[in-house]
């Protein structure tokens, strides 16, 4: 078992060094097909690997490690190289490899080209390979993220992801994309570099990186402002990643610029980073603080919740010339609100439904970002206006595959029962109904009452994208004429998505029975 | 050497004490064994700069391009030198019996004191690596420099052979021998062989930027080691010594209206230093100077010049003047601070479309740099066991010294022309892909970010230096530093993979194929980082513990 999860981050560590071997032959054209197909068959092999890895996975024990390795890394620093997955983690693997899968067959046949700046596209357009290189290198560190259980680890996987999505958006993306990579680059390597201070000071004071010994202790043996000082800089490291509101403005723009599938892996899987080593790192290493500190971290979430929706409301109203791209970005801004209210209220109910909202964020936003990417590809812009023209898009009258897949994402993402988006949503709200002692019940409440509010505000902007950009006359003169419906490579990478969400919808009890005891075992130490 | 002459006649010029016979006191004290092996790293660098010198003389004129292969032979044969020093416990020589100033004192017998001047223990091993690997790769580096210049300038306007090598070689054993030298007098000998063959390298080129600069850097440097001097014989005056071990106790033993001198001394022997090591305020000579310098010698000043500083620095601190732990550890956090931050801001404000850019982005990010270096220095004043911290300082110069002549080696690769900026690297990617490739990796390694894990793990060791000290503050600004060098790294980098802007499709063929020296040493500097990233225990043990 162990040797599938290491093999989970080499195979595609390999694959990225690959890509720099001459193996793709001297034609250009032939070179990027391959190198694509490349991407293809190792992300494949990943996605399998994955499901070998939840199947080998003990279901009786989900509060074990379960695959671990433990080898010393670097002796001089006490930095171990330790892996495990537990019921929090398998999962976010399974979704990180699903949905890299997915992008690396959509990208095969629909390449992001990286808008030239003027002159010849031909000539300008960057190369497949690179490409491919920085994807592979993505995904090492995305998965290598949820598996590692060193703190140091951690902080490097973390840092991975940076110089692979940094590129991604500023080379194939569109729009003002540097400024918007540059924005998304300094802003998480500020978090994160506040972030390892947190670390270092744990591992100064706790004499120990692992997580599992860390978690083990449950804070015995770190003083309260320890705790403290230590949870405010991991907290606002993962806040950025995560992102909180006020931390969250390099999203919009760098969602806005990013490429399809960077889109969908930004907030399919980097999103979740930020509140898994919440839930990994903070609630269980340094509770004391993480009670202190809890509060504040449910106000933020309620405020990014009300934010999330208004902003979402204000780019949906007709004439705003709002990004249905940015919109989705505000709208996981909202989303992931929920997420950090179930984390702030400490109580099992709360966190496990924070898990949930996660990974059902990571499927329902993943599917509307590649079914706005498509919208994008189809019309040239993701401007709502000109989308929608006087009357609405009509997508159900002109491509009504793609409007019924829209729909349906839409109302999953709004949180209608028996759709993923629901249940995630509800055990949040239902934590903070009912905190966790020492944390103020009143305060909570409110924060909930908010959320509710947010919820409502949620379905409100949701409905109205779906009226402008589905409904509408099919015969109102169009900026394209021909609107070419599904394609066979959408309908790959987009059913799994749907099935899932469907899945997760009707049968909670396959995620929640994974987590429930392992965020038990967190929160209680032990 | 000079120290224990010094030392020995100590009593006669402090006048502390009465007059006592030289000869009756202990003979044994005046005659030395000497131990050759503990000090072969530097001697073997010296002989080999006389060698070149001389062979200089009698090698025709054709023949001329063997000297820079003597000289890596020379260095790469004091490296291995290194290696019979590396077990066992530290080898020390020319050490004195008695040490004026300690003798008296009872209880402590001179050598425990530190009577010795030469130490080869693992500080001294790990600075002497720095010192001539550094000069290695910067001396590889040379080699392509130094014939093109002879070869198509002719010897009137190109670099004269001989005179480089003997100089690259001279100024390399004085930075080997700073951190083996365990006196002031010796230290302050070893800084300057350093130093005053480095003012020649950079005046070499002799197109007229070259002499500016020489100049600049000569004068600001003189007048620091003149104010060093001064301190030094305030700290020999106030504690009777000038081994660093005996100044320690000296100064903790000075009577009272000695204490003000003392501290001036101390002050002022820290200024010398912090010059070498490019610290704010002493870092305006920086850029002029690399700009003005061959590109192998600026490499060699970022790295070699700014180690021997670093290391004299500690030294200073951590051994001599440790009674004034807290208050220097206040000031080094403060300079540490103050330099990062005027380094990375100097480096954001370069405009890159504008000649010598990439070197002046070099130049200030290495004063960013010696900033993150002078952390763990800091925490050191503050730390308990007082050395533990330096071993971060060693490890992230090895690190920094490694990625840092990379890049350098890359600029000269690209840029054989002088005035290189860092627009001229816009679609370095499609032109010459490995070489892109290799400056990515440094320039990432320089600002810490995977896939440059072993610049990462630096970061990491400094941070942790800071932090376990207690320096949260410094350790924030420097968090905020990293984000901010980041920012003007990723563009250069950014620059490399961007399509090349106006250039015709057909200029990339015409691009000659690198010179072998060149290749040699982006390989090994490549390759090195490489190795490291992948087991970063390599470097980073020696932070693992203390050093003395």
């Amino acid at each position: 078992m162990n040797a599938v999860l290491i093999a989970l981050l080499v195979l595609p560590l390999l694959g990225a060094a690959l890509t720099l071997a001459p193996v793709f032959g001297p034609d250009t054209g032939i070179a990027d097909r391959r190198a694509l197909r490349l991407n293809s068959v190792v992300t494949g092999a990943v996605f399998l690997l994955s499901i070998a890895l939840a199947a080998g996975f003990d279901r009786s024990r989900p509060d074990w490690m379960q695959a671990t390795t433990d080898v010393s890394w670097i002796p001089a620093i006490h930095v171990r190289f330790h892996l495990g997955v537990d019921g929090v983690s398998l999962p976010l693997i399974v979704l990180t490899a699903l949905l890299t899968f997915l992008c690396a067959l959509y990208s095969e046949k629909r390449l992001p080209d990286g808008e030239a700046r003027g002159g010849a596209p031909d000539v300008h357009r960057p190369s497949a390979k690179a490409f491919v290189g920085l994807f592979l290198l993505l995904e090492v560190g995305m998965l290598a993220t949820f598996a590692v259980l060193d703190l140091v680890l951690f902080f490097l996987a973390f840092e991975i992801v940076l110089i692979p999505m940094y590129f991604l958006i500023a080379r194939w993306g569109s729009g003002a994309k540097v400024p918007s990579a540059n924005r998304f680059i300094l802003y998480t390597l500020l978090g994160s570099a506040v972030m390892l201070l947190g670390f270092l000071l744990i591992g100064s004071k706790a004499g120990t990186f692992d997580m599992q010994a860390l978690a083990t202790a449950h804070g015995s043996g770190l003083s309260h402002t320890t705790q403290v000082i230590a949870a405010l800089a991991i907290m606002i490291g993962l806040a950025v990643k995560a992102p909180a509101w006020p931390l969250h403005s390099w999203l919009p723009d760098a969602h806005t610029a990013a490429p399809t599938v960077g889109s969908v892996l930004l907030a399919g899987v980097l999103l979740k980073m930020g509140t898994y080593g919440l839930v990994r790192v903070l609630l269980p290493i340094v509770p004391g603080g993480t009670t202190t500190l809890a509060p504040y971290l449910g106000a933020f979430a309620a405020v990014g919740i009300v934010y999330g929706s208004l902003a979402c409301l204000a780019l949906a109203r007709p004439g705003s010339k709002g990004d249905l791209k940015r919109l989705i970005a505000y709208s996981s801004v909202g989303h992931m609100g929920f997420v950090l209210l179930g984390i702030a209220s400490l109580t099992p109910v709360g966190v496990n439904g924070a898990l949930f909202a996660n990974i059902a964020h990571g499927l329902i936003t993943g599917l509307l970002f590649f079914l706005v990417g498509a919208l994008k590809d189809r019309y040239g812009t993701a401007d709502l206006d000109t989308l929608s023209g006087s009357t609405g898009a009509a997508l159900y009258g002109r491509a009504p595959r793609i409007g019924a897949l829209l729909a349906f994402a839409a109302v999953a993402s709004l949180g209608l029962p028996g759709l993923a988006g629901f249940w995630g949503e509800l055990l949040a709200m239902f934590g903070a109904f009912d905190p966790a002692g020492g944390l103020s019940r009143p305060a909570f409440v409110t924060y909930m009452v908010l959320a509710g509010l947010g919820t409502l505000l949620t379905a409100a902007y949701l409905l109205i994208v779906v009226k402008r950009v589905c409904m509408g006359d099919p015969k109102q003169p169009a900026p394209v004429a021909e609107l070419a419906d599904l394609r066979p490579y959408e309908a790959v990478s987009w059913t799994p998505l749907a099935a899932l969400t469907l899945l997760a919808g009707l049968w909670p009890a396959l995620l929640l029975g994974l987590s429930d005891p392992a965020v038990k075992h967190l929160l209680g130490g032990g | 050497m000079l120290g224990d002459r010094l030392a020995a006649l100590g009593p006669h010029f402090t006048g502390q004490h009465t007059v006592t016979s030289l000869a009756v006191a202990n003979p044994g004290s005046l005659i030395q064994s000497v131990d050759w092996v503990a000090i072969a790293p530097p001697l073997i660098a010296a002989v080999a700069a006389l060698a070149v010198l001389v062979t200089d003389l009698f090698l025709p004129g054709r023949h001329k391009k063997w000297l820079g292969r003597l000289t890596a032979a020379g260095l790469a044969l004091a490296l291995i030198s290194l290696l019979p020093l590396t077990g066992g416990s530290p080898r020390a020589t020319f050490c004195a019996q008695n040490v004026a100033g300690v003798t008296d004192t009872p209880g402590i017998s001179g050598s425990a004191a530190g009577g010795c001047s030469y130490v080869a223990d693992h500080f001294a091993l790990v600075f002497q690596l720095l010192a001539l690997g550094g000069a290695l790769i910067a001396a590889l580096l040379s080699a392509h420099t130094v014939d093109d210049a002879a070869s198509t300038n002719g010897s009137a306007a190109g670099l004269p052979g001989g005179e480089y090598w003997f100089l690259l070689l001279s100024s390399a054993t004085g930075a080997a021998l700073l951190p083996a030298s365990r006196d002031l007098a010796t230290m302050v000998i070893a800084l300057e062989v350093a130093s005053l063959p480095a003012f020649a390298l950079v005046a070499l080129r002799r197109d007229g930027r070259g002499a500016e600069a020489a100049l600049k850097f000569f004068v600001s440097s003189v007048t620091a080691t003149a104010v060093m001097l001064l301190g030094i014989g305030f700290v020999y005056a106030a504690s009777g010594s000038l081994h660093l071990g005996a100044i320690a106790q000296g100064l903790e033993h000075a009577p009272g209206q000695l204490k003000p001198l003392a501290e001036a001394g101390a002050v002022l022997t820290l200024v010398g230093f912090a010059f070498k090591v490019a610290a704010v305020p002493f870092h305006f000579w920086v850029p002029d100077t690399y700009t003005g310098a061959p590109l192998p010698v600026a490499g060699y000043l970022s790295v070699v010049g700014k180690g021997a500083g670093l290391s004299g620095l500690a030294l200073a601190t951590t051994v001599a003047f440790r009674p004034y732990a807290h208050t220097w550890g206040l000031v080094l956090a403060v300079l540490a601070a103050v330099t990062m931050t005027v380094g990375n801001v100097g480096a954001l404000r370069q405009r890159f479309d504008t000649r010598y850019s990439a070197v002046r982005l070099l130049a200030w990010s290495s004063v960013g740099q010696a900033g993150y270096l002078l952390v763990p220095l800091a925490a050191a004043g503050y730390a308990p066991t007082g050395s533990d911290p330096l071993g971060a300082t060693a490890a992230y110069a090895l690190i920094y010294g490694v990625v840092n002549l990379g890049a350098f080696g890359v600029v000269a690769a690209v840029g054989r022309r002088a005035g290189t900026s860092v627009d001229d690297f816009r679609g370095l990617f499609a032109r010459r892909r490995w070489t892109a490739l290799a400056l990515a990796f440094f320039l990432l390694s320089l600002a810490g970010l995977p896939p440059g894990v072993i610049g990462l793990f630096g970061k990491v060791v400094v941070f942790r230096a800071a932090v376990d000290a207690g320096l949260g503050w410094l350790a924030v600004v420097m968090a905020v530093n990293v984000v901010v060098a980041l920012y003007y790294y990723l563009l250069w980098t950014a620059r490399l993979f961007a399509p090349a802007a106006d250039e015709p499709a057909g200029e990339a063929a015409v691009e000659r194929r690198l010179p072998v020296s060149l290749t040699a040493t982006l390989g090994l500097t490549a390759s090195a980082a490489v190795v490291l990233s992948v087991a970063p225990q390599l470097v980073l043990q020696v932070a693992g513990g203390s050093l003395f």
